[in-house]
């Protein structure tokens, strides 16, 4: 039987807004999946040992104060140094189309702007995210 | 009592009542409403129509009385906007102190009336710009203030002995005032005569805004000297502005809004009481900061009662005499979280229609937000237009002409009544949870704020609630029409290099001394703020003195509910 997905949602970097990704993993969590909030404040780092701990399939991070640059990128980075570049990232937030191209590019898997609604959200999870394969 | 009715009333119109439901009955059945159910963006239900009948018990000494006149309901001063208008205050950081500072410059020869400022986010999290916590940071979503010579600069060449300065920021606020007054100090300015606001509201950080560091209870306590040094040293400044703001663009209802703003203004008045402070000596200059929301009516009503409940609480709860004690004087922005990024232009529309609301609702200040305000922190132009906009309706619209136009309306005064009524028992929750703090322990608001987060969300997807160009009139393909503002990474490097250089040349025999001063007054009684004062003129950071705070009374961590 194939196991239920487990979703990380991660708020990287010291931006305090937070609506976005609460209602965001209530919304998996209403799917039927398994979510890991991991609070505000997160470094990349941070986020990236707990969604090795934890096991995770994706991990969505969220921005709306600028960072997003920087910070999506190191976990990237890092996810690749600790050889668990299978866990698929995605992000959202205010992020201006020139850094979509970036952050794409890098290997975000995909990024959710303002105005996207929740069941293409969750749709998105759906088609894209599998069960890492241990 | 002083009903606005008479009795009789109600038996003359009855006939005609009837006649005119029956008519309608008529024309529902062979043609319905376009929805089954009216409701506002808070999706508190609005009615078809509202008559005496929805307003037959109000007093009218009471309940609205004359502006300037207790409970306050219509205004605070006796002539509003008639003898003053309003304070044009637009908030503003971008980078660093000097690019901020022109920005400044520019908006006061424009005609704004008070500055405001936003920081950036190390800044508001009590990090220099050098912390590896600050990476990618700097000067991003407001300027960068890591020393008093970045605060210098910052207000170079403006008339801050005139102008009215307000600061939001929350966990160090009680340094960056430190600095602030420093600041004036070395310009020869007297600090009893300098005028501003710090927001300086921790308890809607926890429930609201998430910029934390130290623990509720010690929060308080900082924010309470704060409070102390400003009644007798600062007189003429508010030490806190209790902001329901955040909670509003976190999701809350228009009733939640106002209900845990109050009560978080409680909580304050409480600590202060606590303190030995005279409720006379400080309430007066407790100010309060409210979003308006797009929903005109709603919001409107909500001001009003805020000052009504206020007023009230004020009277019978602290039993405070003086006057002005029982003011509620706000600070309004319109909604950042109301605004589009598709069709950016229509954000104009918004913000003007949510400005108006907080004019009709009588604010004592105003920001309006940017058209751009969803994408990056407003270009100069965008800025202007947001300006303007008050300005119109200033001086164009009319709408100052008379006090309170909308007072005496059988909706509004009928939905200032549902809002009072509705709040007072939010409040009444919290007081019996054991006031505020032990509500936030709880994760109480925190979780109606989510809960009423998500049931907007779910309206919006359903359709319920339209958000023009995000679920209706979508242009497909849209290319984003408007230039967006781009920090520049490499600033980052220029601020630490300044830091570097402020902390080779300062005297760090001095600020160890000082720091250890300030350590002394957490880990005791004393009030922080002279030591404070003492230790960024000697150019002590920001963090290095939020360390000292966090050593003292360790770090909150966010509790993660969803």
């Amino acid at each position: 039987m194939k196991r239920k997905l487990r979703l990380m949602v991660a708020k990287p970097g010291l931006d305090g807004h937070d609506r976005g990704a609460r209602i965001i993993a209530r919304a998996y969590r209403d799917a039927g999946y398994e979510v890991v909030y991991t609070g505000l404040h997160q470094t990349p780092e941070e986020i990236v040992e707990a969604a090795i701990q934890e096991d995770v399939d994706m991990i969505g991070l969220s921005s709306l104060a600028g960072a997003h640059k920087y910070l999506f990128l190191r976990v990237i980075e890092l996810l690749k140094e600790k050889d668990a570049d299978d866990i698929v990232v995605c992000g959202g937030g205010i992020i201006p189309d020139e850094d979509i191209m970036i952050l794409k590019q890098a290997g975000v898997k995909e990024i959710f702007t303002p105005g996207t609604t929740l069941d293409e959200i969750v749709k998105w999870v759906e088609d894209n995210i599998h069960p890492r394969i241990d | 009592m002083a009903s606005i009715f008479n009795p009789k009333v109600f038996d003359d119109i009855k006939d005609s009542c009837l006649k005119w439901k029956n008519k309608l009955d008529k024309i529902l059945s062979s043609r319905p409403e376009r929805l089954d159910r009216f409701s506002t963006v808070s999706d508190q239900k609005v009615k078809r129509l509202y008559t005496p009948e929805d307003i037959k018990n109000l007093d009218f000494e009471k309940d609205i009385n004359f502006p300037g006149e207790f409970p306050f309901t219509r205004g605070v001063q006796p002539t509003m906007y008639r003898g003053r208008l309003w304070t044009m205050r637009m908030f503003a950081g971008l980078g660093t102190a000097q690019d901020t500072n022109e920005r400044f410059h520019l908006l006061v020869k424009e005609g704004q009336t008070g500055l405001s400022t936003a920081f950036d986010m190390p800044t508001l999290m009590g990090y220099d710009t050098d912390s590896p916590k600050a990476r990618g940071e700097c000067g991003k979503c407001g300027v960068a203030i890591d020393t008093l010579l970045d605060m210098e600069e910052l207000f170079h060449g403006l008339p801050i002995d005139k102008i009215t300065t307000s600061m939001t920021i929350n966990p160090p606020a009680s340094i960056i005032w430190a600095m602030y007054i420093a600041m004036a100090e070395k310009r020869g300015i007297d600090h009893k005569t300098i005028g501003g606001t710090i927001q300086n509201d921790m308890l809607k950080e926890f429930i609201a805004q998430k910029t934390f560091m130290c623990p509720p209870k010690a929060s308080v306590r900082i924010i309470t000297d704060t409070v102390e040094f400003g009644t007798k040293e600062i007189p003429r400044w508010n030490p806190i502005s209790i902001s329901g703001y955040h909670i509003r663009e976190a999701g809350s209802t228009a009733v939640q809004e106002l209900a845990f703003t109050l009560a978080d203004g409680i909580a304050y008045t409480e600590a202060a009481i606590q303190r030995g402070i005279d409720v006379d000596d400080f309430a007066p200059r407790l100010s309060y900061f409210f979003n308006s929301h797009v929903d005109f009516f709603e919001e409107i009503a909500k001001f009003r009662a805020a000052r009504r409940i206020w007023a009230n609480i004020m009277k019978n709860r602290f039993k405070a005499k003086n006057p002005r004690s029982l003011w509620l004087r706000f600070h309004t922005q319109t909604a950042g979280c109301s605004l589009t990024a598709q069709q950016p232009y229509n954000n104009i529309v918004r913000t003007t229609l949510q400005a108006l609301a907080a004019i009709l609702g009588g604010t004592q200040s105003l920001h309006t937000n940017s058209l751009d305000e969803v994408l990056s922190i407003p270009t100069e132009e965008a800025a202007m237009i947001a300006l303007r906009t008050q300005q119109i309706i200033a001086e164009e619209s009319g709408v100052t002409n008379t006090i309170d136009p909308l007072g005496g309306s059988y909706f509004i005064e009928s939905f200032t009544n549902k809002m009072e009524e509705e709040a007072l028992e939010i409040i009444h929750k919290i007081d019996d949870m054991g006031g505020m703090l032990a509500a936030i322990e709880k994760n109480y608001p925190q979780q109606a704020i989510a809960d009423s987060a998500y049931h907007f969300q779910k309206q919006l997807d359903a359709n319920q609630k339209i958000m023009v160009g995000i679920n209706k009139y979508i242009i497909d393909n849209e290319e984003i029409p408007v230039e967006v503002l781009e920090i520049d990474d490499a600033i980052e490097k220029l601020q630490i290099e300044k830091i570097n250089r402020i902390k080779t040349e300062r005297n760090n025999k001095r600020v160890k001394e000082c720091l250890e001063q300030v350590g002394d007054a957490c880990a005791g009684n004393k009030n922080v703020m002279e030591d404070l004062i003492l230790a960024v003129k000697e150019y002590t950071t920001l963090q290095e003195l939020c360390d000292v705070y966090r050593d003292a009374f360790g770090e909150y961590r966010d509790p993660g509910i969803y």
